[in-house]
């Protein structure tokens, strides 16, 4: 018989260094709360016909949060055959919440009070039986870091479900919300299983929305209902959502009051608290988060002795993909003596271009390295506690700093970190804008620029940055002022976790997954479109006939950039370049390292090196400075490679709401560019006065209406300040 | 009366009523904020938002948009 375990519990009480240990297989593990939001399964380790289901984190089943109700639906409607609740021990009150209500869901429960270790060493007492005995389910001790206790527990929760050994409904409530329940539970007989009676009733008490919409019961059996509700509430002088909330937790209270002891008063400061006073703190917090953030950067990305990161893409660059690996199959084709076609197939396209992505590979496994650490660490909540203040002005949340810090790196990652963002609103918000900021990848397009037609200035990569934040910001406003995103950013309820030292194995598992993925995306997208990119630019059309072509000017790719090179016009790409650049600007959209790339193609270099130094002078020729700037800011703005993309799809789950954020990002990047080529070109003579200059003003004139435009305000907001008026 | 939004750090108040509706104040009592709880207020982020509180023996940070919600003795 197959066995279905699902493993539930709060955000970061170790549900997925659990999962990893019951099933061996690899997934994210970070101290950020929130991480996993996707479904995870495995196999019980040992077992064949055991599948563990790992939930998201989730603080209660209220139909609030993606999260929740993704959760909730998960145990309502596919019933597992057990929940294995993991209860972080040092935290148990409010982790305890979240079980009453598994517990009423009568599906059998084990719990698994984790982070025993820690428990133990802080001196607290946990009395396990007591627990189970209040509880009415098995209640076992666990670590999952040190894999204490795991087998144990998984095997009782394996014997509950074999034995469908449900727990005893906890006696949470006072005896005027159980008469009503009871009374409730008579109505819902017709609607529903036996089983569920509980929740359900639980539920209707509560006015859960969604719940309503699955029951469909007559209106005669809704005002009966109503009615019940609203006695209790006169009755207890509070509405039913907060009855049934405290009421759980006075439960919870007394449960806990006779089965926990904890040593040390109240407020006594743990070192993780001690930590944080000077983490936190009012005025060294921004110092030590520019410099944290400094660090990170300067180890992987930045040009001096220690950065590792750039010390193994510069190696990886010169000396593994420029030599090593050329040289290799070099020797290979020509002791096979391959002809010349297949030889540039494999030589040119697919070494030089997978080569080149894959010389980041350093760099982003060190950012990542960094960047896991840190979420390990528990400093990533810190972060977003000190930006909200920043953040929430243009209706994103604290939370947003980390998606877009990620996609300093790579966008990728990035718009799945925005997954930790509880808010739809925010959340869309975020992966709209992330794209923006300058990635790693788009780090060789600046390089190209700045040193060929701008002398190298270290100004232009600021500039870049610079950009891309202002339009994360313009963005903001613009987006937060329209009626599909109005209304104040989400609630910002967050757990800040105790600090603890990283675990060696969390943070190389996930530094592992962030660049495997990266690494995939180079042996797949980037492989395929390698060949694609070879093939249309080595043949075309020459008097008619279709063969491989000397001068790639008369290349299938020449053909096509020529043909859409025209809109590009208004942005200055003019002369020999526009079919240059347009092209560049399409094989972007595979990947942005394919930019330079494809300059070096196309200017009839068989490789070039990252930021493209062969080919510097025959771009100085081409771009003016300013035509030069106008396709970078295009370029840094516009749609992200296909690998984001498809993050995006993935993050949206919406096609509609796909392709407007692409869309978005192609309009927004179009207009930049054209203001910036037609009115700074205006304004240092180099662009002439002309029909675009016009346009380029009105569109000006549009962006500034649009930031300063009166937002739409949501009627329902309206009502519910007024409600709290009242109330007070 | 008092509200939680205006409490200084390292006061330590009980939990009186929480006004309001909807996910939000759902998502506040879920945290643990309930009646009769008492809370004591660990510190103002550096920008002067949000708070972080003490409740329930962890750590939890909360808008003061959104502990205004909070009255609090
Ligand atoms: N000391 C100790 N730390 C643990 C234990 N279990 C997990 N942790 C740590 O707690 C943190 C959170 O663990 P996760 O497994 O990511 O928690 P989660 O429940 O999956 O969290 P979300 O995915 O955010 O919901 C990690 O830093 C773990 O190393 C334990 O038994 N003892
Ligand atoms: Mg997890």
């Amino acid at each position: 018989m197959e066995i279905k375990i699902a493993l539930a519990g709060n955000p970061n009480s170790g549900k997925t260094t659990l999962f990893n240990n019951l099933t061996g297989s690899r997934q994210r593990v970070g101290n950020w709360p929130g991480v996993t939001v996707e479904k995870k399964e495995g196999s019980l380790k040992g077992t064949n016909d055991v599948t563990i289901q790992d939930l998201p984190g989730i603080y209660s089943l209220s139909p609030y949060s993606l999260e929740e109700v993704v959760s909730r639906n998960y145990l309502v409607n596919e019933k597992p055959d057990a929940i294995l609740n993991i209860v972080d021990g040092t935290n148990i009150e409010r982790n305890l919440y979240l079980t009453t209500q598994l517990l009423e869901l009568q599906i059998p429960v084990v719990v698994a009070v984790n982070m025993i270790d820690l428990v133990e060493r802080n001196g607290d007492m946990i009395d396990l039986n007591r627990l189970a005995q209040e509880l009415g389910c098995p209640v076992m001790a666990i670590s999952a870091l040190k894999g204490k206790g795991t087998k144990e527990v998984a095997a009782k929760a394996v014997e509950v479900a074999k034995k469908h050994q449900v727990a005893l409904i906890p006696d949470i409530y006072d005896k005027t919300v159980v008469s009503a329940l009871s009374k409730i539970q008579s109505e819902l007989q017709t609607h529903i299983d036996d089983s569920m009676a509980r929740w359900y009733s639980v539920k209707v008490f509560e006015r859960d929305e969604r719940i309503d919409e699955f029951l469909k019961l007559t209106d005669d059996k809704k005002s009966k209902i109503e009615l019940l509700i609203k006695k209790v509430e006169e009755a207890l002088d509070d509405d039913a959502e907060s009855i049934i909330t405290s009421q759980r937790y006075d439960y919870i209270g007394t449960i806990v009051q006779h089965a926990v002891k904890k040593k040390g008063s109240k407020h006594e400061l743990s070192v993780s608290d001690k930590i944080d006073k000077i983490v936190t703190n009012r005025i060294l917090a921004l110092p030590i988060f520019i410099l944290v953030m400094y660090v990170v950067y300067t180890i992987a990305m930045g040009g001096t002795s220690i950065s590792i990161g750039t010390i193994g893409t510069d190696w990886a660059n010169d000396v593994l993909f420029g030599d090593i690996v050329p040289n290799f199959f070099d020797g290979i084709l020509t002791s096979l003596h391959v002809n010349g076609v297949l030889y540039g197939l494999i030589m040119d396209g697919i070494v030089g271009g997978v080569g080149a992505v894959l010389g980041f590979v350093p760099q982003i496994l060190v950012l990542f390295l960094l960047l896991s650490i840190m979420e390990d660490v528990g400093y990533m909540s810190r972060v977003a506690f000190i930006m909200d203040r920043i953040f929430r002005r243009f209706g994103l949340s604290g939370k947003s700093f980390i998606p877009m810090l990620v996609a300093t790196g790579c966008g990728v990652p990035g718009i799945m970190a925005s997954r930790t963002i509880e808010q739809d609103r925010d959340r869309k918000m975020t992966i709209m804008t992330t794209g923006f900021i300058p990635c790693g990848a788009k780090m060789p397009i600046i390089g190209l620029f700045a040193g060929a037609v701008f002398g190298g200035s270290s100004l232009v990569a600021t500039s870049a940055f610079v950009i891309g934040i202002a339009a994360v910001i313009i963005s903001g406003i613009i987006l937060k002022k329209f009626k599909s995103f109005a209304g104040e950013p989400a609630p910002f309820v967050m757990e800040l976790p105790a600090y603890h030292l990283p675990s060696a194995g969390n943070v190389l598992r996930a530094t592992w997954e962030r660049g495997w993925s990266f690494i995939k995306r180079a042996g797949t997208v980037i492989l395929l479109s390698s060949i694609i990119l070879w093939f249309l630019q080595g043949f075309g059309f020459t008097n008619g006939q279709f063969g491989m072509v000397e001068d790639n000017n008369t290349s299938l790719l020449a053909d096509i950039g020529n043909a859409i090179a025209l809109i590009f016009a208004p942005l200055g790409w003019v002369g020999d370049m526009a079919w240059k650049a347009t092209v560049a600007t399409f094989t972007g959209l595979i990947a942005k390292e394919e930019v330079v790339n494809t300059f070096g193609v196309l200017y009839n270099f068989s490789e070039v090196s990252e930021e493209g130094n062969e080919i510097w002078t025959l771009i100085a020729q081409d771009f003016t400075p300013i035509a030069a700037y106008s396709f970078m800011i295009f370029n840094l703005l516009c749609a992200p490679c296909f690998a984001a993309m498809g993050a995006i799809r993935r993050e949206m789950n919406n096609t509609k709401w796909t392709l407007a954020a692409i869309g978005y990002m192609c309009l927004f990047a179009y207009v930049s560019a054209l203001i910036v080529y037609q009115l700074v070109g205006l304004a240092i003579g180099e662009v002439a006065f002309n029909f675009w200059t016009i346009v380029a003003l009105a569109l000006l004139i549009g962006v500034i209406y649009l930031l300063f435009r009166p937002g739409y305000k949501p009627k329902s907001e309206a009502l519910d300040l007024k409600g709290m008026q009242t109330a007070k | 009366m008092k509200l939680l939004k205006d409490c200084k750090p390292s006061e330590t108040v009980v939990v009186k009523k929480i006004t309001g509706a909807g996910a939000t104040k759902r998502r506040i009592m879920d945290m643990g904020i309930t009646k009769g709880v008492e809370i004591h207020i660990r510190k103002v982020a550096p920008l002067g938002d949000p708070i972080e509180l003490n409740i329930r023996g962890y750590e939890l940070s909360l808008r003061k948009q959104d502990a205004q919600m909070i009255e609090v003795e």
